[in-house]
């Protein structure tokens, strides 16, 4: 572990709050490895780790909405246990979430009076609404009480959730990507907040994926990979490079994908594309690219920089702006999923279980979920449940989807079942373009190896293929070609042997490389 | 005590749950009976001997439940597609509309003078809900406020039909219209009330309506649309077009059961509250009885259709007001939302660990 000279040992009181080896698991998979943490009061505590590393767990277990599995929690050196929320915050230690809880309906004063104790039961917000004044000029935090919240922007929602926790008393702050809805002036009053609270001796643990952040309002950084702490440093000691090389690790790729000798004529044409993404800002901007027969083209970048928006425009499901996306000779501009579909293009998509599939349907229908109106499944308006049944039968055994029958529902199947099936479906017929998201997250080995080989299978068949994923080992697995996405631009175009996790790593964190 | 989600409960527990709950209301309705001042049993027997012994009596049980199944197999369908539709008393009314306008105008002889009367009074129906389905699908506009607001607008049709008009030459004051010709009739079950095709159209309707559902494209395209729009329009089902047709057919069966009681009971189109009773309400009860499964509907329609029924004898032999059939349906439906708990949790009595 690099860094333990980072925290000295020697300190006259404890931390305020310690974990020591703390463990998690979930079903095949160890979210939290032996974690060792260490807070101090008055100190802003960076967590910083890609998507999957463990950050939200950790949190969870802090905060009382999972038990560890192992290790212990310490407060002012005295072991603790968080069997719930209430608990944390008897406890001193508060979460603002990501995603905000807030009555939209209810104004300000009323969003923090919810479950207060000591609330009076007639006028609850009173005395509430001049308490709420006070604590927010003393941070910094300007809010009116009687404001309904759906009034509220996005920053100002954030800082009733702070008030929500300050007004409990807490010593101890977690703020989950606080920065994640925030636009950067908002974020630069929110470092300002978390400035002033540490002067008034809270500690604060600040989660994130986002470099510079971590440079400019932490005092010290954990880094977490896969679960496991790789380091923990003072700010003053790192710089972005160090945190991107601790983020993504040095450790060597898997063996590549055999390449092929040569790619086909392009088959996806994107040019000048600009999508908006649901806050109306643009999300994709004036991206070009294509992607040729035969060919995977692997598109790296941290969550939220266009990427889903990217993905959906590619698959009809939204309309971009401006500009021209083509399939071969066809235009598809402006077309729904169903026109992509009928046009070759199949979306392995990036939220399974909501998008992917129907969990009440059955194995047999999810299997035919875009394929049900046309022959051999529909013999005019009727389905043909025979066909049905025969396909589903034979799609199960090849892509080894285990289902204890093909009208099991959905929802009754493992993650990587689920991404089988949706394999299998977006597989037949031979599609001409293959946009898959994420398609091996959250999987356990055999799976993640299978959906890598049929991805390359369908290269070597002579499909586009573009892979958007933030496992930067398997875009360098898979990928003939890589396109790094930052902040709705490709910044840069690399051939993989070009390419190494560090560079990436840093190109996704938008620092020139 | 704590409630714990159990996943899908196994469909034979459903029923046993829902006929539990339809006892109760049942048990609950006799109570208040009895605080009206009737005696219980005598009213267990006069329902036994005036609905259930009497061949006549039963008949109108069927008579009932004809335009209760039929809303409420269409309102099954809709409501699997997350199409709320509160408006199957509007539906039915404008069919009914739909059917008079033919029957005293219109043309035709015998059977098909009946069949197209069947047939305006489908699509009327069907394009009275079609509208607030394209206002749904194309400008989110809330279905359940605009179904519902479309049963006035049917309503108040009915009401300036019957006072201007169409009022009838013959009638003497009277707000309805003049009798249907004998053409327009449709044949009874003889020595009852029953038109026996209503009946008839029921069970092709609720049957039709569940081999849609189960065997074809477009009962594909409800299921995936009602449990999970997402993955509907990622999976290229068209919304609107699918919304569109639903309302057609939801519609299109409640406007078959307004064509059933003008032209198998009343003859004429008369007051609103005359032709239909408040069916269309009622028929929410019915689909949601059946959990929204349209052959289901066959028998729950004829248990609403008992208690109608029901209603009617003990109206007479008890004198009973005739309120107290909206209070027993009150009663079922507060049942069946009560029943939802044992229905989607598990009751654990032990204290919550950590």
């Amino acid at each position: 572990m690099e860094g333990a000279e980072a925290s000295p040992p020697s300190q006259e009181t404890p931390p305020f709050l310690e974990l020591r080896s703390l463990t998690k698991r979930f079903p095949g998979v160890v979210a939290n490895d032996r974690v060792d943490l260490s807070v101090r009061a008055g100190e802003v505590h960076a967590l910083l780790g890609e998507n999957g590393a463990g950050k939200s767990t950790l949190v969870s277990m802090l905060y009382g909405l999972l038990q560890p599995d192992g290790g212990e929690i310490r407060l002012q050196g005295r072991p603790v246990r968080i069997r719930s929320p209430r608990d944390a915050l008897a406890l001193g230690i508060g979460l603002v979430p990501q995603h905000f809880l807030l009555v939209k309906k209810h104004t300000v004063a009323e969003n923090v009076a919810l479950g207060l104790s000591g609330v009076p039961f007639l006028a609850p917000t009173r005395a509430l609404a001049d308490r709420l004044r006070r604590l927010g000029e003393r941070y910094g935090l300007p809010v009116d009480p009687r404001a309904y919240v759906w009034q509220l922007s996005a920053g100002e929602q954030q800082r009733v959730e702070i008030l929500k926790v300050l007004v409990r008393d807490v010593r101890l702050l977690i703020l989950d990507e606080p920065t994640s809805v925030l636009t950067p002036q908002e974020a630069r009053g929110l470092f300002a907040v978390l400035r002033r609270m540490k002067a008034e001796g809270h500690a604060v643990i600040f989660i994130t994926h986002k470099l510079e952040e971590v440079l400019e309002v932490a005092d010290r950084v954990t880094v977490l990979r896969r679960g496991r702490v790789v380091a923990t440093l003072p700010v003053a000691e790192v710089d972005e490079r160090r945190l991107a090389r601790l983020m993504v690790g040095e450790e060597v790729a898997l063996p590549r994908a055999r390449r092929r000798a040569g790619r086909g004529r392009p088959r996806l044409f994107v040019e000048d594309l600009w999508v908006r993404g649901d806050r109306g800002y643009f999300a994709v901007k004036d991206v070009n690219f294509q992607v040729h027969e035969g060919e995977i083209v692997g598109l790296a970048g941290v969550a939220g920089n266009g990427q889903s928006e990217l993905i959906e425009a590619l698959t009809g499901l939204r309309r971009p702006a401006r500009g021209w996306i083509r399939l071969g000779e066809r235009d598809l501009t402006g077309h729904d999923a169903r026109a992509f579909f009928e046009a070759g293009v199949a979306h392995v998509p990036e939220d399974r279980t909501h998008r992917g599939v129907v969990g009440s349907l059955s194995v047999a229908e999810n299997l035919v979920l875009k394929h049900y109106r046309y022959p051999p499944f529909a013999r005019g308006p009727v389905l043909d449940r025979r066909a049905v049944r025969a396909f589903a039968e034979e799609a199960v055994a090849r892509y080894r989807v285990a289902a204890p029958s093909v009208a099991t529902p959905v929802r009754l199947l493992s993650g990587g079942n689920i991404q089988k099936l949706i394999l299998a479906r977006e597989l037949h017929g031979r599609p001409r373009l293959l946009v898959a998201a994420h398609p091996t997250y959250g999987l356990d080995v055999g799976a993640t190896a299978q959906v890598r080989r049929l991805l390359l299978e369908e290269r070597d068949r002579g499909a586009a293929v573009f892979l958007v994923s933030e496992d930067l080992e398997e875009v360098l697995a898979l990928s003939d070609r890589i396109l790094v996405i930052f902040d709705g631009k490709i910044v840069a175009e690399l051939a993989p042997d070009e390419a190494s996790k560090e560079r990436l790593g840093l190109l996704m964190a938008g620092v020139a490389a | 005590m704590r409630l714990v989600p159990r996943g899908e409960a196994p469909a034979l527990f459903v029923a046993a749950v829902s006929l539990l709950a339809v006892l109760l209301a049942f048990a609950a309705s006799l109570v208040l009976l009895a605080l009206y001042g009737a005696s219980p049993w005598e009213a267990i027997a006069v329902v036994y001997r005036g609905v259930l012994a009497d061949p006549r009596g039963f008949a109108e049980v069927l008579r009932r439940a004809v335009p209760l199944t039929l809303a409420g197999a269409g309102l099954a369908l809709a409501f699997r597609a997350q199409f709320w539709n509160i408006g199957a008393e509007g539906q039915l009314l404008v069919g009914a509309v739909a059917a008079s306008g033919v029957a005293l105008f219109g043309p035709g002889e015998g059977v098909a003078k009946l069949v197209l009367m069947a047939a305006v009074a489908f699509v009327a129906g069907g394009l009275w809900a079609m509208v607030p389905a394209y206002l749904k699908a194309r400008l989110a506009v809330n279905d359940v406020i605009t179904t519902l607001m479309f049963n006035y607008v049917a309503i108040y049709l009915v009401e300036w039909l019957i006072h201007g008009p169409w009022k009838g030459k013959s009638v003497f004051g009277f707000a309805y219209t003049d009798r249907f010709p004998a053409s327009a009739w449709l044949p009874l079950w003889p020595g009852t009330g029953l038109a026996w095709p209503g009946l008839v159209l029921a069970v092709a309707a609720a049957a039709l309506l569940a081999w849609l559902l189960g065997a074809t494209k477009l009962g594909f395209e409800v299921r995936v649309v009602g449990e999970n729009p997402e993955a509907a329009r990622y999976a290229g089902v068209r919304a609107l077009s699918t919304l569109l047709q639903v309302a057609l057919l939801s519609g299109g069966v409640a406007g078959l059961a307004g064509f059933v009681e003008v032209a198998g009971t009343h003859h004429r189109l008369l007051a609103p509250l005359q032709i239909s009773l408040g069916y269309g309400y009622t028929a929410i009860i019915v689909a949601w009885l059946g959990r929204n499964r349209p052959l289901a509907t066959l028998l729950t329609g004829l248990l609403i259709g008992f208690v109608f029924a029901a209603g009617d004898v003990a109206k007479v032999a008890l004198a009973t007001p005739f309120q107290l059939v909206q209070v027993v349906n009150g009663l079922i439906l507060f049942f069946l939302i009560a029943a939802e708990v044992p229905i989607r949790y598990r009751v654990v009595w032990r204290p919550e660990r950590g």
